[in-house]
């Protein structure tokens, strides 16, 4: 950082009106620190670093609600129980990720920058379809790494003032974007997830049953899939969950997801496959 | 062969402190008062979209007056300077005292270069802490000089009747509410006589520790204003509001851009353009 202020006065570059962006602020200022830019010796690295795996998504008539479960691994290994994967994007939006758990991390940072810059720069916040495009092109950038193993998938939701609902993108690794309805889930435990959603949601949920019906979701893409982490009793780690509305977003408390893990917990001592759907 | 003149290095900055001065003098104040949950900003403009203050980080604002093309490209350089720092370590390593530091230096490397105008801008930089001992303002002039803001802070054009006005009404721990009113009203006194500002002619934002979020700044919009303030008889505006000059290009009609010689006076020498 000392480099970027040499002499103690600000560089021209930072004084000259221009870009919005603090992505293609960087590019021009500081490239090393995009993680897009660096360059890796050919060969396959998906098995050097973590990964986190089910992201899932769900809108009610009041906005949206994101959760992630805690578990990152490594091969094998369980690398980390409690990671967390869901994060607030600014105060109306909220990006979850699955792949290369460092990788994602620092591209969510870097997209947290760029929403807040452009929102300061230019005193008014980017549109939800603007702020999921620059998302998708953060994404592009990673082409050349996602070749390598080491990909990054995000799912991003946020309320749309314009629309007056909550609204869900998914991406692939090409930046492809993807607007979803209902709900959509990413990483590796979404086929179990989604299958889930698909019997438990309906458009009238309530905030609070849109939250339960996202931890069933959850709890059945654990049970089928090894590298997703179910609720841990033991410990007390339960899903990060976010909740977003017109008012802004906000992570639901642990005691109040632990809560819901408790009663669905209850409700699966009986029946382990979970809530029964109707026939017709 | 012409000869240059030979100008003394006194008398060099000494006019172009005065160009700078007289360039700042025309826009109107701004004030900036600590209170019990921050640091409030106050200034009279009317105009919705280009801000005298603004959000630089977390717990940093920033307010300015004088010529608005050089103090937002300022705004602009301390908002990306924040933000990189900010992302390449920690939003906490972001502070306030770090961002003055940089401005000081920009402001007094172009101060004191015969290449570049002086910038015709004094600002404020502001950061809060987890109490009231801990708030800081920093206030910088047109030539790179850093001056800590005690209890509460005025500059533009009648910064001394304003300041004059606050001196003798200021209290320590005021509440937003008190704050705000004192502010306002210091904002419309002049020596002829006080001023009711409508309350859409005020930009008014605060640094309050108490907002749950990271980001402290808020705007205090129109609607939350016109609560605080209460009831406050007829309002005026300002009667020289063609005055402001947010907006002018660098050759604004005031007359000739430095580095032409300005002479008001007999007793001082013309000066050669700096080369």
């Amino acid at each position: 950082m000392a480099g970027h202020l040499a002499g103690g006065r600000l560089p021209a570059a930072y004084m000259v009106p221009g870009t919005s962006s603090f992505a293609d602020f960087l590019a021009g200022q500081a490239p090393d620190l995009l993680p897009s830019r660096r360059s890796l010796p050919p060969g396959h690295a998906a098995d050097l670093a973590p990964h986190g795996t089910t992201i899932v998504a769900a809108t009610f008539p009041d906005g949206v609600v994101m959760a992630g479960d805690r578990r990152a691994t490594m091969g094998n290994v369980i690398a980390q129980r409690d990671i967390e994967k869901v994060f607030p994007a600014d105060e109306f939006s909220v990006v979850g990720i699955a792949g290369s758990a460092g990788l994602a991390v620092e591209m969510v940072r870097l997209f947290q920058t760029e929403l807040e810059h452009y929102e300061k720069i230019e005193g008014i916040t980017l549109s939800m379809a603007g702020k999921a495009n620059r998302l998708a092109a953060l994404i592009r950038s990673n082409l050349g790494m996602a070749m390598q193993g080491l990909a990054v998938v995000p799912l991003f939701a946020g309320f749309d003032h314009a629309t007056g609902g909550g609204r869900i993108f998914s991406y692939d690794v090409t930046g492809g974007r993807y607007e979803e309805t209902a709900f959509h889930s990413v990483g590796s435990g979404s086929l179990f997830a989604r299958g889930a959603l698909k019997k438990l949601y309906r458009g009238d949920l309530s905030e609070s049953d849109c939250v339960l019906a996202i931890v069933q979701a959850l709890y059945d893409a654990a049970d089928d899939d090894s590298a997703t982490g179910g609720p841990d009793l033991t410990r007390r780690i339960f899903p990060v969950v976010h909740v977003i509305t017109a008012d802004g977003g906000r992570r639901v408390p642990d005691a109040d997801v632990a809560d819901l893990a408790d009663r669905m917990l209850a409700g699966r001592m009986t029946r382990p496959d979970g809530p029964q759907a109707g026939l017709s | 062969m012409s000869m240059p003149f030979y100008v003394s290095p006194e008398q060099l900055m000494k006019d172009r402190a005065d160009y700078a001065r007289k360039g700042i003098a025309r826009g109107r104040s701004v004030v900036a008062v600590h209170f019990a949950d921050g640091v409030l900003f106050v200034s009279e403009n009317p105009s919705q979209a280009l801000h005298k203050v603004s959000e630089i980080y977390d717990r940093i604002a920033f307010a300015a007056v004088g010529r608005y093309n050089e103090f937002e490209n300022l705004r602009i350089a301390g908002v990306r300077l924040a933000d990189m720092r900010g992302y390449s370590y920690d939003r906490r390593d972001v502070t306030g005292r770090g961002l003055a530091n940089a401005y000081a230096q920009t402001l007094g490397t172009i101060f004191s270069s015969g290449g570049e105008k002086p910038y015709e801008v004094e600002l404020f930089v502001a950061e809060i802490g987890d109490d009231v001992a801990d708030d800081q303002i920093y206030r910088l002039t047109y030539d790179g000089q850093v001056a800590d803001v005690q209890r509460y802070g005025v500059m533009g054009g009648a910064a001394d009747v304003v300041a004059g006005y606050l001196e003798e009404r200021y209290a320590e721990g005021a509440s937003l509410e008190d704050a705000v009113r004192l502010a306002v009203s210091a904002l419309g006194h002049t020596e002829e006589g006080d001023r009711v500002i409508p309350a859409e002619d005020l930009e008014v934002a605060v640094l309050d520790r108490t907002r749950s979020r990271p980001r402290k700044f808020v705007r205090v919009m129109p609607s939350r204003l016109g609560q605080l303030l209460g009831e406050r008889g007829p309002t005026e505006p300002n009667p020289e509001s063609e005055a402001e000059h947010m907006a002018v290009p660098a050759d604004g009609p005031e007359g000739p851009p430095f580095p032409s010689p300005v002479v008001e006076s007999g007793d001082e020498p013309p000066i050669a353009p700096p080369s």
